[in-house]
This record gives structure tokens, sequence and C-alpha cells, in this order.
């Protein structure tokens, strides 16, 4: 076999190997979270809030943090939502003409998505500080909207980017006006693909740990209103791991488990939804 | 009375409008501002300290002790250096590789397998990661050190740079694909049409031709590796020195944001050195991360 042939063959392989790396990487996580949590896991663990002895590796649970990051990222989310999608909209049909502003728009918020979980905690704990707020839900609500708004806007400026020109001209010649186009036909025409977006952000926001740290502050009991401290799952998992203690850091490996399955679980609704979009768009959109 | 009411109605119509659209752009405005609050917002919390010593005596100390006032940023600095340059090294090949596979190898239907791979590698959180790589890599850096005759507890920069390059991995790909697949597939058929093997029609002119690209995104990668917190923080070691080899601990500048955050108030200008670190992070990821943006747009669009 000539040298041309035998580097061809080589490489294609090689490059075959690398891809099928990846699948190993995935599968090899999921299989060592699954194989250390499960030992551990117990209904104790997401029924119950963290009892006397728990950092000693006796009785509770982590329900103050599964429900403190559905409440963190819920609201944030919330939050993030009231502003990406009406400015989301506003890039596609108000700003339609104006294509060299979009552009770099677009590229600030890219650049927005890429800077760190940390720094926006640092900026929110400033935040904080200045209008005279301590560590509580409320403190960490706001950072982490901070935090997701841009991916939520660029996610949700994909989308729309795909709606054809016609059906906002259509709308137009109808006499509506634009923000009538804007909610009644865009964002109706692109539900499924924003509500990807929407759960993109929500994973985002469950996931984070580093924008919290400063913000959020941490308790072993379920916030009862926005100015009180909250636990999060991931920050949960990191105290815990930090113990010296043997079965103190089982159960972080058993939240680990929590905390990926919601993951898993949000990101598959997001793909489910999107798969189900691009069936009954005729045009198809990617 | 109809056409009052229609008159009505239009008002209305024309105040809602109106409303949504100052809505929309406040909204915008806002977010348009956000990087220049969080510039001005670390900046004036760390001026205390930068009123105190100058810049450059903090960028080169190399001591860290905040009783006596020596805040030296740069172990922290050559820690994150070093973590991204390791995790880019193993990054950067395999991602090219891997990307070259799925857009010039693999039928098309793969692509929307490894899609779903690539997007919940995306999704994992940074704890989770940090959780796997105190299970598995910690151990397995341990092994490969004693392997070469280095006593180690794995707990080091080169589990930082793995777990980094495992993360970052799935960004990296994603603009690696864009980037082959903006590509004019005339190129490549003029170059089949000549006579060259797959794989030379990918190395002198696809390679060639998307090398901006390429470089543009593992820069993303790099700005991504600066940045990352948590995962890192578990598995790096942090201690405060200069490694002289990759199975010693380091401390990256986010690890350092992220383990005094408890006790800063308390120490005068600690906080406001963190904050300083939180900045100087800011700007290298932001400059990186704009400079490779950039050139992926102007590479798109021409």
């Amino acid at each position: 076999m000539n040298k041309k042939l035998f580097e061809e063959k080589f490489f294609k392989y090689l490059t075959r190997l690398t891809t099928w790396l990846l699948f190993v990487v995935l599968g090899w996580i999921i299989a060592t979270i699954l194989y250390r949590g499960i030992p551990a896991m117990s209904w104790d663990m997401i029924t119950k809030v963290p009892q006397g002895g728990f950092y000693f590796g006796k009785e509770g649970g982590v329900l103050n943090a599964i429900i403190g990051s559905f409440y963190l990222a819920g609201g944030a989310t919330l939050c993030a939502i009231v502003v990406s999608l009406p400015v989301a909209l506003f890039m596609n049909i108000h700003m339609i003409k104006h294509r060299k502003t979009l552009i770099r728009i677009r590229l600030l918020l890219d650049i927005l998505w890429g800077v760190p979980a940390i720094v926006y905690g640092a900026f929110g704990f400033t935040l904080m500080l200045f209008i005279g707020l301590r560590a509580s839900l409320l403190a960490g609500i706001i950072t982490v909207a901070i935090m997701i708004c841009p991916i939520m806007i660029r996610a949700m400026d994909e989308v729309l980017r795909t709606i054809p020109r016609g059906l906002m001209e259509a709308s137009y010649s109808l006499g509506s006006t634009q923000t009538e186009t804007a909610f009644k036909i865009y964002a109706r025409k692109a539900l499924p693909g924003l509500t990807t977006a929407i759960l993109l952000a929500l994973g985002k926001g469950v996931g984070d740990a580093a924008a919290v740290l400063f913000t959020a502050g941490f308790t072993d009991y379920i916030p009862e209103n926005l100015l009180q401290p909250t636990a999060t799952l991931p920050l949960s998992i990191f105290f815990q791991l930090s113990s010296p203690i043997e079965a103190v850091r089982e159960r972080a490996y058993a939240a680990a488990i929590i905390l990926t399955i919601l993951i898993l679980l949000f990101s598959l609704t997001g793909r489910g939804i999107s798969t189900l979009y691009k069936k009954y768009t005729a045009n198809g959109t990617d | 009375m109809i056409s009052a009411l229609k008159i009505k109605q239009a008002g209305r119509r024309f105040w809602v409008d109106r409303v949504s659209t100052i809505w929309m752009f406040a909204g915008l405005s806002f977010i348009l501002v956000i990087p220049l609050a969080i510039f001005l917002g670390l900046l004036i919390k760390s001026l205390p300290l930068l009123y105190d010593q100058s810049i450059w005596t903090i960028l080169s100390g190399t001591q860290w002790s905040p009783m006596k006032g020596n805040f030296g940023f740069l172990p922290f600095i050559v820690g994150s250096v070093l973590v991204t340059i390791l995790a880019v090294c193993i990054t950067a090949p395999t991602s090219l590789m891997t990307s070259i596979y799925i857009t010039q190898f693999a039928p098309k239907r793969f692509l929307k397998m490894v899609h779903p791979v690539i997007d919940i590698l995306a999704g994992i959180p940074s704890v989770i990661y940090g959780v796997w790589g105190i299970l598995t890599i910690v151990p397995l850096v341990a092994g490969l050190a004693s392997w070469f005759g280095i006593r180690s507890t794995g707990y080091s920069i080169l589990a930082g740079g793995i777990v980094l390059a495992v993360m970052s991995t799935p960004y990296v790909l994603n603009m690696l694909i864009e980037v082959f697949r903006s590509m004019p597939v005339g190129l490549k058929e003029a170059s089949l049409s000549l006579g060259s093997t797959y794989w030379e029609c990918i190395k002198h002119v696809l390679l060639r031709k998307g090398l901006s690209g390429i470089l543009a995104a593992f820069a993303l990668g790099v700005s991504n590796a600066l940045g990352n917190t948590i995962a890192v923080l578990m598995v790096v070691g942090n201690r405060v020195q200069f490694p002289s080899n990759v199975f010693e601990a380091g401390y990256p500048i986010p690890a350092l944001i992220a383990n005094n955050y408890g006790e800063m108030m308390s120490i005068p200008l600690y906080d406001s050195a963190l904050m300083l670190a939180a900045l100087l992070l800011f700007v290298m990821v932001t400059s990186f991360n704009f400079a490779s943006r950039y050139v992926i747009q102007k590479s798109e669009v021409g």
C-alpha cells in the first residue's frame, strides 16, 4: 500500500477514535457518579433537610438544597424571561434593518455568555453591597438572572432569526403594530424554540455554583422569604465533599446523582421539544 | 358610537405598542450596559488596594499573606496559565480530529447522534465534573506520578488540566464544527477532482482555509478554561506556590476568589484584592473571547 493511502487510512481511524472518546468520556462520567452515588442514595436524601448530626454523617438529607436550587433558578429564570424575550424580539423585529448594529450586539452578547460565573458572582456581590442587601435568595436570584440573560437572549435570537421575513410583512400589511407582530406572531411561532432556550438557561442556573457562592449564602433550612439565605445543590455537594468524614462525602455523591438527573432532564426535554418543533415546521429551521 | 369605540381601541393599541417598545429598548440597553457595569463595579471595589500598592507590585508580587498586607498575584497567574495551557494542549488536537471526523468522514446522520452528546457534556454542571475528577482523574494522576517516580497526592495542575480539557471540549468542538461547515463545498470538490486523497484535501486545503477560525475556536477554549472555577478548585490542590512539574499543586485565580470569600471581609484590603482578581480575570477572559469571536465572525462573513 502506498504512503498516501496509508496516511488517509491512519487519520480516518485516528479521528474516528477521538470521536468515540467523546462518547466514552460521557459514559465514564455518568457511570462514575452512579456507581459511587447509588449506595449512598436513600429516600431521606430527597425528603429531609439536614438534621442535627448531618455533617457528622447522621440523619437528614439535602431537601433544603433541592428546594433552594429550584427557588433560585426558577426565580432567576422568570426574571431573565421578562428581560430576554422582549430584547430578543426587539432585535429581530424593530432592529431587523440595522444589520451592522445587530452583528455588534450579538458579538457583545456572546462575550457576556463567556464571562466566568465567578466574575458574575463577584459583581453580584458588589451590587449587593451597593444596594445594601445581605447574602440572600433575592441577591442570588439577581446575580444568576444577570448571568443567564445573555444566554437566553442569544438562544432565543437564534430561534427567531429563522422565522421568514414574509411573516412580518404579512402581519404589517394586515395593519398590526410591531408589538402585536412580536408577541402574537413571532413569539407564538417560535414558542417551542423559546421553551428550549428557557430550559437551557434554567439548566445553567441550577448547575451553577460560582455565581451564588458570594450572594446566596448557605443554610440548612428551606428559605421562607426572599431575604433569607438559601442553599443550592451544587454548593451543597461542594461543601459535603470537603468534609473529612467518609459518610458525608458518600452523601455528596448521592446529591451529585440528583443534580445530574435534573440537568439531564432539562436538556432532554429541551432537545425533545426542539425535535418536535422541527417536525412541525415544513421549511425546517436548521 | 362604533367609531368612537374604534378610535379608543386604536388608541389603546398605539399605547400598548409604545409602552412595550420602550420596555424592549430599556431591556436591551440594560443588557448592553452590563459589561461596563461589571468593569466599573469591580474597579471601584479594587481601588482601595490600587491606592495602597501599585498595580505592578501586585501583579509581579510572589508573596500572598493578606494578614501582612502582601497581595502578590503572580503564583495565581502562573497557576491559571499553566492549567489553561495543559487543558488546551489536550483539548485542541482531540477536538480538531473529532470535528474533522464529524464533518468530513462520518455519514450525515452521525451528527444527529453526536449532537446530544455534545449538548449534555456542555450542560453538565462544573461541580459534577469536579466530583468525577476527584473520583477518577486524581487517583489516575497519582498513579501516573508514581510511575515517573514522583510523589504526588494527585491533586495537581495536571488533574486540573485534564478536567478542564474535558469541560471545554464541547465549546471548542461546536465552534470547530461551525468553522468546517461554513467552508465552501467547491473548494473541497476542486481539490478532490485534482486527484488528492480525502486526507490531503483536509490537510492542504481545509485546514489552511480554516486556520483563523480554528485558532479562534482554540482561543475560545482558552477563555473558557481560564474562568472555570468549581471543578478546577476541587482537583487542583490549592497551594500558593510555583509548581515545578505538572504533578504539583497549583492555585488558579478563580479558585483564589472562591476559596477566600468567607474571610475577606475581616481583613483590611482583602476584599479589595479579591475583587481586583475578579477584575483581572474578567479582562483576560473578555479579551480572549472578543478576539476569537471577532475572527470567527469575520471568517463567516468573508
